[in-house]
C-alpha cells in the first residue's frame, strides 16, 4: 500500500539514474517495496564472501566506502543518490567486496525480487546498473567517469613499473585490421597491403589467426623468384603467427619481438591463437609509443637550437602528461615527470641564452624557479615565477654585475614567455631588479620579510620560500637556505604570521557539506579549487616545514610526507595531507586538460557525483590542518 | 469481576498479549520497535479524540515500508482549531473506519514490540482511554520517549531546563525532511529516523540500558 512513506522514497529516488528513467507509477510501486536501513558509523552493511542479500542498495544520506578486502583498498564512496551491493542483481553468488558505513548513514534497500521484473523491459536502467555494478569495482582514482566498464580501463600496476619510465605505457596498435584467406592469390594480397600502406597482412580463418605475411616474406619470397605471385597465401605465411594478449606495455612488446626476431606482433583477445584477432603491432608502431616518451622528449629538447623547436617540444610534453593521466599513473610519479621535462625546457632557455650573451657571467648565479613551479605543481602552464641570485662581488662591481644578470633574466624570461610561460604580472621575475640580486641582497631583503612581517611581506615570503634550484651554483642556494633558517630561529613571531596567512584561505564547504562557490565576480557560481583546497595545503606545508627547520623540500606532498616522519603523533593527518594534495592537483590538471584553461575555477554541475565525492574527501584533511596550525602557532594570539 | 472482564476479551486483544509470553531480547539489533504517532483534536486526555495514526515497524533495524500505515478513525468530536495543523477535516474523502477498527490494527502491528513515539506519554495516554472506552486493558509495552532520548544525548551544556523538545527541532537537528509534517505516518517517520540519529549518539549496549534511558517522565500538565 501507497503511504507517505513510499512517497518520499519515490521523491527521493526520482532524482537519481536509474530511478529517474522509470516511469512515476512503477516507481511508486518499487518505492512501497523499500526498506529504510539505518547504519551507525563503521558499521558493516555487507562482506565479502557474505551470501547476498535480497536487496541492492541506495544511499539516501551519508556514506559507504566500498573495499576489497584483500587489497585493503578503498575502491569507491557511495554518498546520497549513489547505488551499491549490485551483485545480487547480477549473479547468484556471494559479495566481492566489504561495504562499511563511512559515516552514519540511511539506506534504501531495493527488494531485487520487486525490481528485476519491472526493470527488465528498461534498457536504460538496465544498462546503467550494468555500468554501476563495473564500476564499483573499480579503483576510485582511476580517470574513467563513472559509467565506464572495467575492462576498458588500462590498470596500472605501480609496484611492477614504479622504475622505468618506458614500461608503462600501454602499446597502441593498429585496430583496422587488414585480413585476408590462405587462398587469396599474393598478388591481390600486395596491392591490398600498398592501398591500405601496410607492412603487414593477417591470414585469418574463421575470425583466428593463422598466419601474417609482412614485407620481408614479400622481399625473400617473391622478389627472390622462389615463389610466384600467382601462388596462393598460403604458400609464403608465416604460421603459426606468434599472438600477444593486447593489454601489453611497450616493453613487452619489445620483448617479444626481439626473442621471436619478427617486425609485427598479432594481438588476439585472450593472447592465443585460439581467439579473435584484434589488431597488429608493428616496429613502428612502438617507434611511435617511445616517441611520446620523457626519455625521447629530454634528449630531443637538449639537442634543441631555437626557442621555437623547444615550444614545439613541449607539446609533446602536454601530450604525455594527457596520456599519464588517462591511465592513471600515480601523481606524484607524472608530477615529478613533468616537472622534470619543464625544468630541461628551462635550462635548455637558459642554456641558449648565454650561448647568445656577448661574455659569459662574470661570477656564479643561480636560477630558481619561485612559487607552484619552484614546488614542483606546475603541470599545466601557468604564470613564470622566477629568481636570480648571483655571488656577492665588491660594492663597486655591483652596479655592472646587476646589469649584467637583469640583460640575461630578461631575455631569459623573454624565452621562457615564448615557450608558453605567461609573464609574472606582480614582476616577480628575474628580469626585475628585486629579484635579480646578489647573495647578500637577498640576505637583506629576506631579513627584512622575518623581522617585520607585515601582509605584503608574508605574500612574498610565501612565494619565495618555495624556491628550488633550476640552473646554476648550488651552493648560492645553500647559503640563502642557511639564511633563511637563521633568521626565523630568531624571530618565530614570523610563523605565527605565516600561520595567520595560511588560515586566511576561505573554507571549501558549509555546514551541511555543500560546496561554497564563489558569490561574485566574473568566476561567479564557480567553486575556486585553487584558493578554496589547494591553496590551504600548500600554506600548511610551507609553514609546518619552515617551523621543523627544514630546507630543500619544496614539493607540498613531499613536505607533509617529511613533517609525517618527524612527527609521528600527527603521521596520518600529514599523510592524508599528502594525499589530499596530490589527488587536488590531478584534479585541476585534468580539469585544466579537459577545459583548456588552468583548471583553477570549476563548474559544479559539470562535475560527477563521484568527483564531487572525491573532493570532498580531500577538505577533511584541510580542515584537520588547519585546525593543527591554529593550536600551534597560536594564532589567535595575533588577532 | 476481573475473571468476568478477561473472559469477554476478544480474540485480537488475546493474540496481542499472547505475544508477550515471550520477553524482549537484550541484544537491541534483534528487538522489534513500533514508532507510532497520533493525530487528535486536541490535547486533552479525557475529551479529546484521535484523529489518525500512524505506525511503522523496524525489525532487523529496517523498516518496512509495506507494513507502514496510516489510520483516520470515525469520531463524533471534532475541534475546527486543530484542523489547521493535521488537516483531517470531519468530513474529508480520505476512508476512515471505526475506532474499534483501528485499535485493533494498531495492536496487530504492535505485538510486544518496544512503543516509541514523540512524547510517547501523549500517544499512549490517548490510545489507552480510547481502549478503555470499548472495555479493553491498558497498552502492555515497554515505551521509549524521543524527547527524553534527545535531551539524554545532548551534551549537558545543550540541554533545555525543561527538557521540552518538539519534533520540528528534533527535525532541524537531524536535518530530516518535514515535507509531511503533521500527517500521523509523516511525524511517525520523523520520530523513527530521528530515534536513530539519537541511538546512533547514545550507543546503549543493551535493550535494558536504552529502556532506561528513555523512560519518559510524567506527562506535564501545562503542555
Amino acid at each position: 500500500m501507497q503511504n507517505s512513506i513510499s512517497y518520499r522514497i519515490a521523491d527521493f529516488l526520482k532524482r537519481f539514474p536509474p530511478f529517474s528513467n522509470i516511469p512515476e507509477a512503477t516507481l511508486q510501486e518499487i518505492a512501497t517495496e523499500v526498506n529504510i536501513v539505518y547504519k551507525e558509523k563503521g558499521s558493516v552493511i555487507f562482506k565479502q564472501g557474505e551470501a547476498t542479500h535480497p536487496h541492492y542498495y541506495v544511499v539516501h544520506k551519508g556514506a559507504i566506502s566500498l573495499w576489497s578486502t584483500h587489497e585493503q583498498l578503498c575502491l569507491d564512496i557511495c554518498d546520497e543518490g549513489d547505488i551499491f551491493g549490485l551483485r545480487p542483481l547480477m549473479a547468484n553468488d556471494s559479495y566481492r567486496l566489504d561495504a562499511l558505513a563511512e559515516e552514519e548513514s540511511i539506506l534504501y534497500a531495493i527488494p531485487i525480487a520487486v525490481f528485476r521484473p519491472l526493470a527488465k523491459n528498461n534498457s536504460a536502467v538496465t544498462t546503467f546498473l550494468v555500468e554501476s555494478f563495473a564500476s564499483n569495482t573499480r579503483n576510485p582514482y582511476a580517470s574513467m567517469p563513472k559509467g565506464q566498464l572495467l575492462g576498458d580501463t588500462v590498470k596500472f600496476d605501480a609496484n611492477r613499473h614504479s622504475t622505468d619510465f618506458l614500461d608503462f605505457q600501454p602499446v597502441t596498435y593498429t585496430k583496422d585490421l587488414v585480413t585476408a584467406t590462405s587462398n587469396e592469390r599474393i598478388a591481390t594480397l600486395a596491392k591490398a597491403m600498398t592501398m591500405h600502406r601496410i607492412g603487414a597482412i593477417l591470414i585469418t580463418e574463421n575470425q583466428l589467426p593463422l598466419g601474417i605475411i609482412t614485407d620481408k616474406d614479400l622481399r625473400n619470397k617473391i622478389a627472390t623468384g622462389l615463389h610466384s605471385i600467382t601462388e596462393n597465401a598460403a604458400s609464403i605465411m608465416s604460421t603459426p603467427v606468434i599472438t600477444y594478449p593486447a593489454q601489453l606495455s611497450v616493453a613487452q612488446a619489445q620483448m617479444g619481438m626481439m626473442k621471436n626476431h619478427i617486425s609485427h606482433l598479432v594481438l588476439t583477445e585472450d593472447g592465443t591463437t585460439n581467439t579473435k584477432a584484434i589488431g597488429v603491432l608493428s616496429k613502428h608502431d612502438i617507434m611511435l609509443s617511445l616517441g611520446n616518451n620523457p626519455a625521447v622528449l629530454v634528449k630531443a629538447i637538449k639537442r634543441s637550437k631555437s626557442v621555437e623547436e623547444i615550444k614545439s617540444l613541449r607539446m609533446g610534453v602536454m601530450n604525455l602528461l594527457r596520456g599519464y593521466l588517462k591511465q592513471n599513473i600515480p601523481m606524484a610519479l607524472t608530477a615529478n615527470i613533468i616537472a622534470e621535462l619543464n625544468d630541461v625546457c628551462i635550462k635548455q632557455i637558459i642554456t641558449l641564452t648565454l650561448q647568445r650573451m656577448t661574455s659569459g657571467p662574470p661570477v656564479p648565479f643561480a636560477w630558481l624557479a619561485l612559487g607552484s613551479q619552484g614546488r614542483k605543481e606546475q603541470l599545466l602552464h601557468t604564470d613564470q615565477d622566477n629568481a636570480l641570485v648571483f655571488a656577492n662581488v665588491p660594492d663597486g662591481q655591483l652596479p655592472t654585475t646587476q646589469s649584467y644578470f637583469l640583460e640575461l633574466g630578461k631575455k631569459i624570461t623573454a624565452g621562457l614567455h615564448a615557450i608558453g610561460y605567461d609573464y609574472c604580472p606582480a614582476g616577480m621575475m628575474a628580469s626585475n631588479p628585486k629579484w635579480c640580486q646578489s647573495l647578500d641582497g637577498y640576505r637583506r631583503t629576506i631579513s627584512a620579510w622575518i623581522t617585520n612581517p607585515g601582509p605584503n611581506e608574508v605574500l612574498l615570503s610565501s612565494i619565495f620560500f618555495d624556491y628550488s634550484l633550476v640552473y646554476g651554483d648550488a651552493i648560492l642556494i645553500s647559503q640563502l637556505s642557511k639564511h633563511i633558517t637563521k633568521t626565523i630561529r630568531s624571530s618565530p613571531i614570523f610563523l605565527s604570521h605565516l600561520a595567520k596567512d595560511a588560515l586566511m584561505s576561505p573554507s571549501p564547504t558549509g555546514f551541511f557539506r555543500q560546496f561554497l562557490v564563489e558569490q561574485d565576480g566574473e568566476h561567479r557560481d564557480y567553486f575556486d579549487l585553487k584558493k578554496r583546497a589547494l591553496m590551504p595545503l600548500i600554506d600548511a606545508a610551507r609553514v609546518l616545514t619552515l617551523s621543523e627547520h627544514i630546507t630543500g623540500i619544496s614539493n607540498t606532498w613531499d613536505r607533509f610526507k617529511k613533517l609525517a616522519e618527524i612527527q609521528p603523533q600527527n603521521a596520518e593527518l600529514f599523510l592524508a595531507c599528502s594525499y589530499a594534495s596530490k589527488a587536488l592537483l590531478k584534479f585541476r590538471t585534468k580539469q585544466g586538460l579537459a577545459h583548456n584553461d588552468s583548471g583553477r575555477f570549476i563548474s559544479l554541475d559539470k562535475l560527477t557525483k563521484e568527483e564531487k565525492v572525491k573532493l570532498k574527501r580531500t577538505f577533511k584533511s584541510i580542515k584537520g590542518i588547519q585546525e593543527l596550525i591554529n593550536t600551534r602557532f597560536m594564532v589567535s594570539r595575533l588577532q | 469481576m476481573m475473571t468476568k472482564t478477561k473472559k469477554e476479551l476478544p480474540a485480537f486483544w488475546k493474540a496481542y498479549a499472547a505475544s508477550f509470553k515471550n520477553g524482549l531480547s537484550q541484544d537491541l539489533s534483534k528487538v522489534s520497535l513500533v514508532v507510532l504517532d497520533t493525530e487528535t483534536t486536541g490535547l486533552n486526555l479525557k475529551k479529546d479524540r484521535i484523529l489518525s495514526i500512524g505506525a511503522l515497524r523496524i525489525e532487523n533495524g529496517q523498516i518496512l515500508t509495506k507494513e507502514a500505515f496510516e489510520l483516520f478513525l470515525e469520531q463524533e468530536k471534532f475541534n475546527a482549531q486543530t484542523v489547521s495543523i493535521h488537516g483531517i477535516r470531519k468530513t474529508s474523502a480520505v476512508q476512515k473506519i471505526a475506532e474499534l477498527e483501528g485499535l485493533k490494527k494498531v495492536l496487530t502491528i504492535l505485538e510486544n514490540a518496544i512503543l516509541v513515539a514523540h512524547h510517547v506519554g501523549f500517544d499512549t495516554g490517548m490510545l489507552n482511554t480510547s481502549l478503555k472506552r470499548h472495555g479493553l486493558p491498558k497498552l502492555k509495552n515497554k515505551t521509549l520517549d524521543t524527547s527524553v532520548l534527545f535531551h539524554r544525548s545532548l551534551p549537558r551544556s545543550q540541554q533545555k531546563a525543561n527538557s521540552h523538545y518538539t519534533l520540528d527541532e528534533l527535525a532541524a537537528f537531524f536535518n530530516i525532511s518535514t515535507s509531511d509534517r503533521h500527517t500521523a505516518l509523516g511525524d511517525a517517520y520523523i520520530t523513527a529516523i530521528a530515534f536513530w540519529h539519537i541511538i546512533g549518539k547514545l550507543k546503549p549496549t543493551s535493550t535494558k540500558e536504552l529502556l532506561k534511558k528513555g523512560r519518559f517522565f510524567s506527562w506535564p500538565i501545562s503542555f
